[in-house]
C-alpha cells in the first residue's frame, strides 16, 4: 500500500479548497446550480487529478492518457474548477459557466470543454461509456485506467447494473468506479426515495472489487485507488461516503441542494468561510 | 457475390472491413445468431462483444467504443435497437459525437410471428428526429453492402433498417451508391412511386411493370436513404410526373413519406399519396398475410396508383 505523504496531503487539501472555491464561486456567480452534488465529489476530483491520473493539461487529447466518465454529469461544475486548476483552460472560462455559448454548459460535454473524455448528463450512462472506452483502451494495447463516478441516486438506474455485469463479464479490470454516495436524491434521502440498501453488497453480487471509505478523507481514497489498481482481473468499485454540498455553508448534508439557488450573500459567506480555512490551515 | 440471406451478405461485409481496419468493432445483444454476425464473430472474436440482452447498455458500451476511437456496428431487432435504446443513442452517441452504426433487424411487418410487440413502425421516425445522422434502408444485397461499407466511412452516426431474412438483388454489383441518393429503378412520366426496403421497392416494380402494361408510365424509386432525403431526385420526378405515391412498411406519419410529403408542400406541391402505416399497431402473422393485413403488396399499390391518378387529372 503506498501511504501518502503528509507533505502531499497537504498539498491535495489546499487543491482541494481552491477547487472548492472555484466552484461556489462559478455557481454563485450565475445564481443557481448543481451545488450539493459537485461539493461532494471535489476530493475524489482532487485526487485523481492531482495524485493518480496519468493526463496532460497541454495536450488533452493524448492518446494512453487515464480519462474519467464523470457519469453523473451535472456536476460538471466541480470538474471544470478541477480541470481550469489543473490548466486545462483558462480559470477566467469558470466565469462563463451556463452562459450562452459557453464552453462550460452544466452537463459535462466532450466536445466544448478540454478535458471532458465523455458527454454526459442524461443519469445511468456514463458507466457503459467507461465500458466501451475501457474495451477500446484495451484493444488498442494502452495502459491506462478509465475512472467512473455514479451518484447513488444515479444508481436507481437500470442502465448501471447492465454495464456493471458487462463489466465484470469482460473483465474490465483497468476501469474503476466510484460512487458518490451522499444518501441524497433530488426529492429526499435516497433511502426514501429507492433505498439502495447494502450498495457494496450489490456490487459485490455483481463481481466488483469492493471498497468503502469516507470520500472526504483524500488519504483514504488515494489508497483505495492504489489498491483498485492491483486488482487486474475485475472492475473496482469504491463508494465514497460523502456529504451533499460539503463545505458549502448553505447547502451542506442539506436536501434541496441538488439544484438550487444561490444568493450573492450566500455565495460570499460560503467563500468567506472557505477562505478562513485556507488561512487558518484548516 | 453470392445470393445470401440478407444477415450473410452483413456479416461477410463486416468481416470484409474488419479485415482491412482494425478499428471495425461488431456488438450484439444476443442476437448475434439471428443478426447472422456470429460468422463475423468466429474470425474476428476479439471484435464481436455480445451484450446480453441489454439494448442500452449496447448502445451505451457503443458509444464509449466509439470515443475511444473504434468504429461500431451494433445490432438489434428494430424494436429495441431503435425503440428502447433511444436515449442512449441519442445522448451517448450522437449528442456526444461518438459515431456509432446502429443496425435495427426484423423492420416493420419483416417482425412476422413476433407479432406487434416487435413490430416496429416507427424506427425511422424516431431516428429521423435526431439530428445530424443518416438512417436507410437498403432494398437489396448489392445495395447492402455498399451502403454498410459507406455507414463505415462518414463521421456521423447511421440507423440501419435491415431485412435480415431472404435475398433480392435489384442492382448490377458495378453500380455506386452514395447516402442522400435514391436510385431510378424504372423510369416513368406519369406518376413516380418512392419505395423503400426490402419488400416495397420489389413490389412497387411489379406494380409499375402492369401499370404499364395497362397504359400507364410509373416511375419506381428506391428511396434507401431516408435521412437525408434526395431533394433533387424527389423534386424532378415531383416535376416530371406531377404525382407522388410513397410506399413504406412504416408509419408514414414519421417515415421517408412524411419527409417527401414535406418537401414537397414547401417546393413543388402536386398531388401525393403516402402509403404505408397508418397510426396502427403491428400483429402477429406470416408474410403473405400480414403484406394483405397492411397492404404491403403490388395490387394495393396498383389500386393507390390509380385512384391517385384519378386526383391528378382533376387537380
Amino acid at each position: 500500500m503506498v501511504e501518502m505523504e503528509a507533505v502531499e496531503l497537504e498539498q491535495l487539501r489546499e487543491k482541494a479548497k481552491k477547487i472548492r472555491l472555484l466552484t461556489i464561486e462559478a455557481i454563485g456567480n450565475l445564481g443557481v446550480g448543481h451545488v450539493g452534488g459537485s461539493m461532494s465529489i471535489i476530493e475524489v476530483l482532487t485526487v485523481l487529478y492531482y495524485s493518480q491520473m496519468n493526463v496532460d493539461p497541454g495536450n488533452p487529447g493524448m492518446p494512453g492518457r487515464d480519462k474519467l466518465v464523470l457519469s453523473k454529469g451535472h456536476a460538471g461544475p466541480a470538474l471544470y474548477a478541477t480541470l481550469a486548476e489543473k490548466g486545462f483552460f483558462p480559470v477566467e472560462w469558470l466565469e462563463t459557466l451556463n452562459q450562452g455559448g459557453t464552453n462550460l454548459p452544466s452537463h459535462c460535454d466532450k466536445n466544448r470543454t478540454p478535458g471532458i473524455d465523455m458527454t454526459t448528463g442524461s443519469l445511468g450512462q456514463g458507466l457503459s461509456a467507461a465500458v466501451g472506452i475501457a474495451l477500446a483502451d484495451r484493444l488498442k494495447k494502452h495502459d491506462n485506467y478509465i475512472f467512473c463516478i455514479v451518484g447513488d441516486g444515479e444508481s436507481e438506474e437500470g442502465q448501471v447494473w447492465e454495464a456493471a455485469m458487462a463489466a465484470a463479464h469482460y473483465g474490465v479490470g483497468k476501469l474503476i468506479a466510484f460512487t458518490d454516495y451522499n444518501k441524497m436524491n433530488i426529492d429526499g434521502y435516497t433511502r426514501d426515495i429507492m433505498n439502495l440498501d447494502d450498495l457494496g453488497a450489490k456490487w459485490s453480487a455483481f463481481n466488483w472489487h469492493v471498497q468503502r471509505v469516507n470520500g472526504h478523507e483524500m488519504a483514504e481514497i488515494n489508497e483505495a485507488v492504489e489498491r483498485a489498481k492491483k486488482i487486474t482481473e475485475r472492475p473496482s468499485m469504491i463508494i465514497l461516503d460523502t456529504i451533499k454540498g460539503k463545505g458549502c455553508s448553505f447547502a451542506e448534508g442539506k436536501l434541496g441542494s441538488h439544484n438550487m439557488p444561490v444568493s450573492q450573500q450566500q455565495k460570499n459567506e460560503a467563500i468567506a468561510a472557505l477562505n478562513q480555512e485556507v488561512s487558518s490551515g484548516r | 457475390m453470392e445470393d445470401k440471406d440478407m444477415r450473410n451478405i452483413y456479416s461477410d461485409t463486416l468481416c470484409e472491413l474488419a479485415s482491412q481496419n482494425e478499428d471495425i468493432i461488431v456488438l450484439d445483444a444476443d442476437l448475434s445468431g439471428a443478426n447472422g454476425i456470429s460468422e463475423f464473430g468466429k474470425k474476428f472474436p476479439e471484435r464481436l462483444i455480445n451484450v446480453g440482452v441489454a439494448e442500452a447498455n449496447m448502445v451505451g458500451i457503443a458509444s464509449g467504443l466509439s470515443a475511444g476511437g473504434m468504429i461500431p456496428f451494433a445490432s438489434s431487432f428494430a424494436c429495441f435497437a431503435a425503440r428502447r435504446a433511444f436515449d442512449q443513442f441519442f445522448i451517448s452517441s450522437n449528442y456526444a459525437k461518438c459515431k456509432i452504426n446502429l443496425v435495427g433487424t426484423d423492420p416493420g411487418i419483416s417482425a412476422l410471428y413476433n407479432g406487434g410487440t416487435h413490430m416496429a413502425f416507427e424506427d425511422i421516425g424516431l431516428m429521423r428526429s435526431v439530428p445530424e445522422m443518416i438512417v436507410f434502408e437498403p432494398s437489396d444485397i448489392v445495395s447492402l453492402k455498399a451502403l454498410v461499407k459507406e455507414a463505415a466511412e462518414v463521421p456521423v452516426s447511421t440507423y440501419m433498417r435491415l431485412h435480415r431474412k431472404g435475398t433480392n438483388r435489384l442492382y448490377d454489383e458495378s453500380e455506386k451508391f452514395e447516402f442522400g441518393k435514391g436510385k431510378v429503378l424504372a423510369d416513368g412520366s406519369d406518376i413516380a412511386i418512392f419505395a423503400t426496403g426490402f419488400i416495397l421497392v420489389k413490389e412497387a416494380l411489379e406494380a409499375a411493370a402492369y401499370l404499364e402494361k395497362h397504359g400507364i408510365s410509373a416511375a419506381v424509386i428506391d428511396m434507401m436513404t431516408v435521412k437525408p432525403i434526395d431533394e433533387e431526385l424527389v423534386l424532378k420526378y415531383a416535376e416530371k410526373t406531377g404525382a407522388v405515391l410513397t410506399c413504406e412498411n412504416h408509419q408514414v406519419s414519421t417515415g421517408m413519406g412524411s419527409a417527401v410529403a414535406a418537401l414537397l408542400s414547401e417546393k413543388f406541391p402536386v398531388p401525393v399519396c403516402l402509403h404505408g402505416v397508418k397510426d396502427q399497431f403491428g400483429e402477429v402473422g406470416d408474410l403473405e398475410y400480414l403484406k394483405q393485413r397492411f397492404g404491403f403488396n403490388s395490387v394495393k399499390i396498383i389500386e393507390l396508383a390509380q385512384k391517385l391518378l384519378l386526383r391528378k387529372k382533376t387537380a
